[in-house]
């Protein structure tokens, strides 16, 4: 079954925010603060107001009204304090895209600057332990003692890495289109993950009852955690609408999303591994140190795969924040598990070196059969099957391990393997399914943007009901829709899933026209379970001993993630957070700049993603795996689990090219150069 | 500055902003919404139409600048219900997921099918060359795909290929 919006992604009728056809709309343009810490001495928008076509000047200078509790990124033109440059400080509305970039330019807003503090350093003295990590966990955790257990090793790794700032980059810029409506109330066209929340959080900003607003956003062109909370364009849009008495587009460009859209914080992680001879852990210590803004606190939950990966006797993990002039992080594709699996599985890598083993091996004796952390059983783990296929598949027994011993020509080659996991939960949704002109309707705000959603729930909804696809017809996109959670978390699927096989039952059960389900109850009473997705991957890199440059040839992934709903969709997903993963590894790199603040490579020429000619060969494979302890549908999310372990895998198979071991991402010629 | 120009075969008269781009043309003015705004700075391919049958970036052309030219876009390549075979095999293939790439995947594709001559990994360049998964991967690594459908997009283009 090919996806069910194909027809319309391929012809280019397929409707994203900023493209719904909306009368009289007039643009907004955004000014940016060019100071990274500061006040906002005047705003002086005189020459502004003068060009052609201007509307409105919206800044702190006429602070528009918003709620007091707004969230202190989206509170925009309520403070004259600067967080950080590229802060959205003014914004001018015109009746042409043209005219407004032009008043834009010509805002000119006077600051007093204050020094600034953008950089991350192991030794900053501002760091602390923030009470909880994302979403809820616990910042650290103690079990055994490690120090014993590193002292009685035979084998030891104290190893530190770092990931630098990282962003999104979703091919559709963030965009809004707001229409007010003579009654007040609230239409927004958003890119965004999550209809519901995202009419949740508008409506708080703006202090409006949530009835009074609707989100629609039928396609979205990627988000990847981008588009997973409101960002201010939506409210801007919202704001200058109000300002011009008209409905309002704005579109951010590629430069600013890097400056107001979210990023993954950058990393140092500090890995203590010991092992006995044979092996099997003795100590696994885990600390990771990270940036937010001094704004929100946002906590990424770098070190909390260590809770789940390997059995051990000693077990610590930790998380050191400290809050910087810079932008407030966000959510990018497998947050937490992404940065931090790239250095515990690189450091499983060293430490097989220092031991002599092969690294399949050593995380195959090493595999748990309850969460090392706390205990809780699995409700499946099947890594090791995923380690022993990959293997296999890769032809991984002709290995030599000896690394930077092969050679053809200037290239040197080698391989490597990394474990991936991923939690599996899901949240509370409702659906409605009906039935129209002889077909089913199901109804559920969810959001496809691009994982297939659309077409995975309408296999769902027809299994449920036993009838085929094609008479089934899924609605989302839409907060006038049942309420649904978020398209994060890899966990849409499942949440949304289940609503709507409890819908489709419910209508089955009930006169055979309409059935309408709530999961609160049923998602509440799910047993205490430690539930992942696992998988192991594996890469064959090719290392220029000339230039540097790192090439893939191969990366396979076998994952281990539940029932799987559609076989094209998953391979699609798999393969996606895999190409992802190489852009981490070889390229993805944002600079903070320290002198002026704020970021520098902010476009696509400078941010290097993954083109067509950088991926040659990507596999994903899956195991058939049962489990009746996740949803209706047995399925584990698959959207993020993809990216996790890539960069490690291609690391770790960099070191066994050309024995040298580059802990900084991303692998650079230059980096990998100056080992020679 | 009026011009006139020809899109997917329908003539236009327009009286255009001289700063405006062709794509800013195409998606404000002429509710053409196929050809997507990636980074308005020609690094993406997202914008990619023909510009008198010749793949080009929408967003570095000045709207003023293409008077008189024909334009393609994604909404032209169909034929009624039929779809061009690259649109075909794009969907049979999942080769895009968002599919906001998608249109200028397309239409770059179909001018890359066109164009003749060695690349950058041809090794005879003396020679047409096949057009191998390899010569796909680099004619058409101007079209960024984040989601990393790239996979599939080189399959769905080594079989609509002619």
């Amino acid at each position: 079954m090919n996806r069910v919006e194909g027809r319309v992604k391929v012809t280019g009728l397929a409707t994203y925010a900023a493209e719904y056809p909306v009368e009289a709309v007039a643009y907004a343009y955004p000014v940016q603060s060019l100071v990274a810490k500061g006040r906002i001495v005047r705003v002086h928008d005189a020459e502004a107001r003068e060009m052609p076509g201007v509307l409105a000047v919206l800044s702190c200078e006429d602070p528009p009204r918003l709620a007091e509790d707004a969230d202190a990124e989206l509170a925009l033109f309520q403070s004259r304090d600067v967080a950080y440059r590229g802060q959205i400080v003014a914004a001018v509305v015109a009746g042409t895209y043209e005219n407004a970039r032009a008043a834009a330019a010509a805002v000119r807003v006077e600051y007093d600057p204050d020094d600034h503090d953008v950089a991350l350093r192991s030794d900053h003295p501002g760091f602390y332990r923030p009470d909880v990590v994302n979403p809820d966990y616990p910042s650290d955790t103690v079990k055994g003692d490690v120090e014993a257990g590193l002292a009685g090793a035979a084998a030891s790794v104290d190893v530190t890495y770092s990931t630098p700032v990282l962003h999104n980059n979703p091919m559709e810029p963030h965009a809004a289109v707001a229409v007010w409506d003579p009654e007040g109330r609230l239409l927004v066209y958003d890119s965004t993950q999550g209809a519901s929340p995202d009419r949740d959080t508008i409506a708080q900003t703006f202090g409006l009852p949530r009835e009074d607003v609707r989100v629609v956003s039928r396609h979205v062109g990627g988000g990847f955690g981008a588009k997973g909370s409101t960002r201010p364009h939506a409210v801007l849009a919202a704001l200058a609408a109000r300002a011009a008495g008209r409905p309002v587009k704005i579109a951010l460009t590629r430069q600013q999303m890097f400056d107001v859209t979210g990023y993954r914080t950058p990393t140092i992680q500090r890995l203590r591994l010991g092992a006995d001879a044979g092996g099997r852990l003795t100590a696994v210590e885990h600390v990771a140190y990270e940036q937010s803004s001094t704004l929100v606190e946002f906590a990424e939950q770098t070190a909390t795969p260590a809770r789940v990966m390997y059995a051990t006797p000693a077990l610590r993990t930790a998380h050191r924040l400290v809050r910087l002039d810079v932008a407030t992080p966000s959510w990018m594709r497998a947050p937490g598990e992404c940065p931090g699996m790239y250095a515990l599985e690189s450091a499983m890598d060293e430490l097989a070196c220092a031991l002599g083993m092969d690294p399949v091996e050593l995380r195959v004796v090493n595999d748990a059969d309850a969460e090392p952390e706390g205990g809780l059983p699995f409700s499946s783990r099947n890594l090791v099957m995923c380690l022993r296929e990959g293997a296999r598949r890769f032809g991984w027994r002709h290995r030599d391990p000896e690394p930077g011993v092969r050679r053809e020509g200037e290239w040197l080659v080698g391989t490597g393997v990394a474990a991936s996991t991923y939690p599996a939960r899901r949240r509370p949704a409702r659906a409605f399914a009906f039935v129209r002109d002889g077909d089913y309707v199901v109804q559920v705000a969810a959001a496809d943007i691009g994982t297939g959603a659309r077409t995975a729930l309408v296999r769902i909804a027809a299994d449920a009901l036993g009838v085929p696809p094609d008479q089934v017809h899924v609605e989302l996109g839409d907060s006038d829709l049942p309420e649904a959670p978020v398209a994060g978390g890899s966990m849409g699927t499942a949440s949304w899933g289940s609503a709507v096989v409890r819908a489709c039952e419910e209508l089955k059960r009930g006169d055979g026209k309409e059935g309408r389900a709530d999961t609160t109850d049923e998602v509440g009473n799910d047993a205490r379970l430690a539930r992942h997705a696992f998988g192991a991957q594996f890469a064959e890199v090719r290392v220029s001993s000339v230039t540097g440059e790192v090439r893939v040839p191969r990366l396979l992934g076998v994952f281990a993630a539940g029932r799987i709903v559609d076989p094209q969709l998953a391979r699609s997903q798999f393969i996606g957070g895999m190409t992802m993963g190489l852009g981490m590894a070889l390229m993805e790199e944002t600079l903070t700049d320290e002198e002026f603040g704020g970021f520098l490579r902010r476009d696509l020429a400078q941010y290097h993603v993954p083109a067509c000619a950088d991926v040659p060969h990507v596999e994903a494979v899956w195991l058939d795996e049962q489990d009746g302890e996740l949803n209706p549908m047995g399925s584990k999310g698959i959207g993020e689990i993809g990216i996790v372990g890539t960069a490690a895998a291609i690391g770790n198979a960099v070191h066994h090219a050309t024995g040298h071991r580059v802990r900084d991402l991303p692998l650079t010629p230059v980096k990998i150069l100056s080992r020679f | 500055m009026d011009i006139t120009l020809k899109v997917n075969g329908t003539p236009h008269a327009v009286d255009v902003d001289p700063r405006m781009s062709l794509l800013d043309l195409l998606r404000e003015r002429l509710g053409l919404i196929g050809a997507k705004k990636g980074c308005d700075h020609g690094q993406c391919g997202a914008c990619t139409v023909l510009i008198d049958g010749r793949r080009a970036n929408a967003c570095l052309a000045l709207a003023v600048a293409v008077d008189g030219s024909e334009v393609t876009t994604v909404e032209g390549l169909a034929k009624g219900d039929d779809l061009h075979p690259l649109q075909a095999a794009f969907i049979e293939h999942d080769a895009f997921q968002c599919g906001y790439c998608t249109p200028g995947q397309l239409c770059s594709a179909v001018a890359m099918l066109g164009e003749p001559g060695p690349s950058a990994v041809t090794d005879d360049l003396a020679l047409d060359p096949e057009l191998t998964p390899e010569e796909i991967r680099e004619r058409m690594s101007g079209n960024l795909c984040r989601c990393g459908a790239y996979v599939n997009i080189v399959k769905a283009i080594a079989e609509a290929a002619p």
